[in-house]
């Protein structure tokens, strides 16, 4: 599943990137590289971007970005917030 | 035939940069991710009024700053603030290309207490460019707050660089900061960072890279980690490379006639 | 340095033998596997050496978060926010106004004195009393108390963090017109200086997304226009209400034009991207940092310096100079007709067309270098023309401007043409600095004048249809 996708509340763990060249780069630059754990915290009121905890910082990303982030779904919820 | 260099010398490649060097300060750069204190630390240190405010991305221009510590004068530069400085936007090449070519007598790091992950990525970065460097750890008030313990000793011993933390909002540690920078120019202490060990098929490609540019490129490695270098060269970065031509090089034709050949990756770099 | 590189285009050379020595797939492959490689030496050290006790506390910022870019309120907190601000501002700027204006204008009556005591020319008088020190004198009353309010409060709002919510709130709407969403980040700044504004697009890394974010940046009311919207806001808009709702009925009017704002700038945003600046949305992150108690002091002190000294010396600069060109063409004439009302008829059936008058409209061009000097220039240009009054007040302010045939489209004409006009010529100058030609700022001012007529237009001639 892509990370649009993961459900408000949830954590996710990034599987791969499939964007290419400069996206790519950049969203590794921000930590999403496969093994890492997203939460999914809150969708703007206008719909879009979705703000995620990346290590430990929330970040925005439009779902143009989190298109590309292909990612699995863990089971436990938001329990601990680790910002 | 045979490019000559367009500067003759360090002060020539400092001022490409636009720092006032006609004092014969040492120069101190602040560097770190972004919304981690900077522009505070930096007014904190030379009693400006640098605009600081609560988003990622206030500063945008470069400032420069003088501030005394026994006797001696230091010029602080504080620069934009990356998450990275594997130069996929401006602001991260302009402070790599800072780092890099203006080669600070030191370099701070100003890193968010609360959230050392991230920014010791960034860290490891730079003492990947340059080995004088010094960890600030601020945002202390806040980590304490969220009753977060850092143990300094213990990182401090993993990085091998001076590790100060501060709360730089209410000057907290500021008087360490400077007595360390003090110490690292003065050559008191000398520094010798912890390096990233990248995995085998890595360090192999390099090894051959930095074979072929020994002999590409002669008399280079006196300006720039070589290492480092190829490391850049492996993952596809022109921006190095146009760096080094703008810094170096009189001539154009890198840029007119081998656009077709660079730009063979899909990557643009801008 | 003695760095001599031997042969031509040995840069590129180097750079074709690593493309033939990796191929594209190896390339990305040893990319991703570098990134991972530090972030996994900074995982562990990070880990070895940072502990948490005693467990999370839930952060009031998170839950502060769920409140104010929740789907229901995000939208009307964000304008509820806004409009406390300029009513804070609206009746905050009141008490002080009117005291700096009697202050002031009791100044000019000293200086009256002394100079009739003097026998000084009547010229020499009217230069430098009826002029310079008038028009200063305004500026000051009128322009400064708002901003001097206002520039703080948003101050404020930005060390709390606040203002990266608000790019959150509004990034789809910045997507689909094309932009990028730092764009929002960049308006914000224009609040308090377009040129500022301007400067601020460099956290833009694409250069499509960054002209039209300095193009644009016009449209948000910046610290030296926005106290003509809330002083016209207050004695016309304000004025048709039961006084105790007045200054509410002004700061919604405000927020309203500032809404126009934002709106036109989608509008021009869209425009441009499917035109002159084509292309999609580049790759957008945005973080949110924890709210931080503001440093309310440091703000205090650092609005003053920066901006009530800067704001004066503007005023000395700019509205010295503007108060005796006013003055001398207010009292030079041909055949009986001063050089500015002279001006102002020429002006006058096109300015007419737009709601406003010739007086106004060369206000506005006068304004060009300070956009604080408008309203100071009307008054000036106004009084000239034979009414006596002494303007101290904001009640002393309404009889000038309706004496002179103002009514509310007049008022609300005035306020959509100062949201949407040229900018000033500061902000001209840093469009040109940022963008290193001289066509961008040209087509700046084309652009935004275009637009003010044409909706200015539009507007009255609506108005007038009903
Ligand atoms: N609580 C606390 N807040 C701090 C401290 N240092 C800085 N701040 C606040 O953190 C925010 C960011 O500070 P800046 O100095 O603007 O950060 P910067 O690193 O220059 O940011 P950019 O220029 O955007 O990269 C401001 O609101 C500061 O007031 C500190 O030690 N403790
Ligand atoms: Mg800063």
């Amino acid at each position: 599943m892509y990370l649009t996708n993961l459900p408000l509340g949830s954590k996710g763990r990034v599987v791969k990137l499939t964007a290419k060249g400069k996206k790519r780069r950049r969203l590794l630059d921000l930590g999403l590289i496969p093994g890492t754990v997203v939460e999914a915290i809150r969708r703007s009121p206008s719909g879009d971007p979705t703000a995620y905890i990346i290590r430990g910082t929330v970040l925005a990303l439009r779902s143009e970005e989190t298109n590309f982030i292909e990612v699995e779904e863990l089971t436990q919820r938001r329990d601990i917030l680790w910002a | 035939m045979g490019l000559t260099a367009r500067s003759s010398g360090l002060n020539l490649l400092r001022e490409n940069f636009n720092i006032d060097y006609s004092k014969k300060n040492p120069i101190i750069a602040l560097a770190g991710n972004p919304n981690t204190g900077k522009s505070t630390v930096f007014n904190g240190l030379t009693g400006l009024r640098q605009h600081t405010g609560n988003w990622p991305g206030k500063t945008v221009t470069q400032a420069q700053g003088n501030f005394r510590y026994q006797g001696q004068e230091f010029t602080l530069i504080d620069l934009p603030g990356t998450y990275s400085l594997l130069a996929n936007s401006t602001e991260e090449r302009i402070a790599r290309d800072f780092i890099c070519f203006a080669r600070p007598d030191a370099t701070i790091v100003v890193a968010d207490a609360t959230n050392l992950e991230r920014n010791l990525n960034l860290v490891l970065q730079v003492t990947e460019l340059t080995d004088n460097v010094i960890l600030c750890l601020n945002l202390m008030d806040e980590a304490e707050r969220k009753n977060i313990k850092i143990d300094v000793a213990g990182l401090k011993n993993d990085l091998q660089i001076p590790v100060v933390p501060t709360v730089a909002r209410d000057g907290k540690g500021l008087k360490e900061l400077k007595n360390t920078v003090y110490d690292i120019v003065n050559k008191n202490i000398v520094v010798h960072p912890y390096r990233v060990k990248y995995s085998p098929e890595i360090e192999n490609a390099v090894e051959e890279l930095v074979q072929e540019l020994r002999t590409m490129l002669t008399g280079i490695e006196k300006y720039i980690n070589l290492h480092w270098l190829s490391l850049r060269l492996l993952e596809g970065d022109k921006t190095i490379m146009r760096s080094i031509k703008d810094l170096f090089l009189k001539d154009d034709s890198f840029e007119t006639k081998t656009e077709g050949v660079v730009q063979t990756d899909g990557v643009n770099y801008i | 340095m003695e760095l001599i590189i031997s042969e031509k285009n040995s840069i590129s050379r180097i750079i074709k033998k690593v493309d033939e020595y990796f191929s594209k797939i190896e390339k990305q492959q040893l990319r991703d596997q570098i990134v991972e490689d530090i972030y996994g030496c900074a995982e562990r050290i990070a880990s070895k050496n940072v502990r948490i006790e005693g467990g999370r506390q839930t952060d009031w910022g998170e839950k502060v978060d769920d409140i104010l870019t929740s789907k229901w309120l995000g939208f009307p907190i964000m304008l509820l926010l806004l409009g406390g601000v300029f009513w804070l501002t609206i009746i905050g700027a009141n008490y002080p106004s009117a005291m700096l204006g009697e202050a002031l204008f009791w100044v000019e009556d000293r200086l009256t004195e002394f100079f009739t005591w003097t026998q000084a020319p009547e010229w020499l008088y009217g230069i430098l009393v009826m002029g310079v020190y008038r028009t200063m004198a305004w500026v000051v009353s009128v322009m400064l108390p708002p901003m001097a309010i206002f520039f703080p409060l948003f101050t404020l709002m930005e060390d709390l963090g606040y203002l990266p919510r608000v790019a959150f709130n509004l990034d789809n709407f910045f997507k689909r017109a094309g932009t990028h969403g730092k764009q929002s980040l960049t308006m914000s700044m224009g609040f308090g200086c377009n040129a500022a504004g301007v400067i601020a697009a460099r956290i833009i890394d694409s250069p499509r997304e960054k002209l039209i974010a300095i193009l644009t940046n016009n449209f948000v009311p910046c610290n030296g226009r926005f106290p003509t919207l809330i002083i016209l806001a207050t004695i016309f808009m304000g004025n048709m209400v039961n006084s105790a709702y007045s200054s509410f009925v002004a700061a919604a009017v405000v927020v309203g034009i500032v809404l126009v704002g934002i709106i036109i700038t989608l509008l021009v945003s869209w425009g441009l991207s499917k035109t002159f600046l084509k292309g999609v949305p580049s790759s957008f992150t945005l973080e949110l940092p924890p709210y931080r108690k503001p440093q309310i002091g440091k703000i205090l002190v650092r609005s003053f310096l920066d901006r009530t000294l800067f704001v004066l010396e503007r005023a000395v600069m700019v509205a010295a100079p503007a108060g005796v060109f006013v003055w001398i063409f207010a009292n030079t004439g041909i055949g009986g007709v001063s050089l500015i009302n002279y001006v102002a008829n020429i002006l006058d059936p096109f300015a007419v067309l737009i709601g406003l008058d010739g007086i106004v409209l060369l206000a506005f061009i006068l304004g060009f270098p300070a956009n604080e000097i408008v309203i100071p220039i009307i008054v000036m240009s106004y009084l000239s023309a034979g009414a006596m009054l002494e303007p101290d007040s904001a009640e002393a302010l309404r009889e000038i401007l309706v004496t002179n045939g103002w009514t509310w489209v007049t008022a609300l004409s005035t306020m959509l043409f100062s949201l949407l006009h040229f900018p000033c010529g500061t902000t001209l100058l840093t469009i040109r600095k940022e963008t290193e030609s001289l066509k961008w700022p040209v087509f700046s001012f084309l652009l935004t004048t275009t637009i003010a007529i044409v909706v200015n237009f539009l507007v009255v001639q609506l108005i007038y249809l009903f």
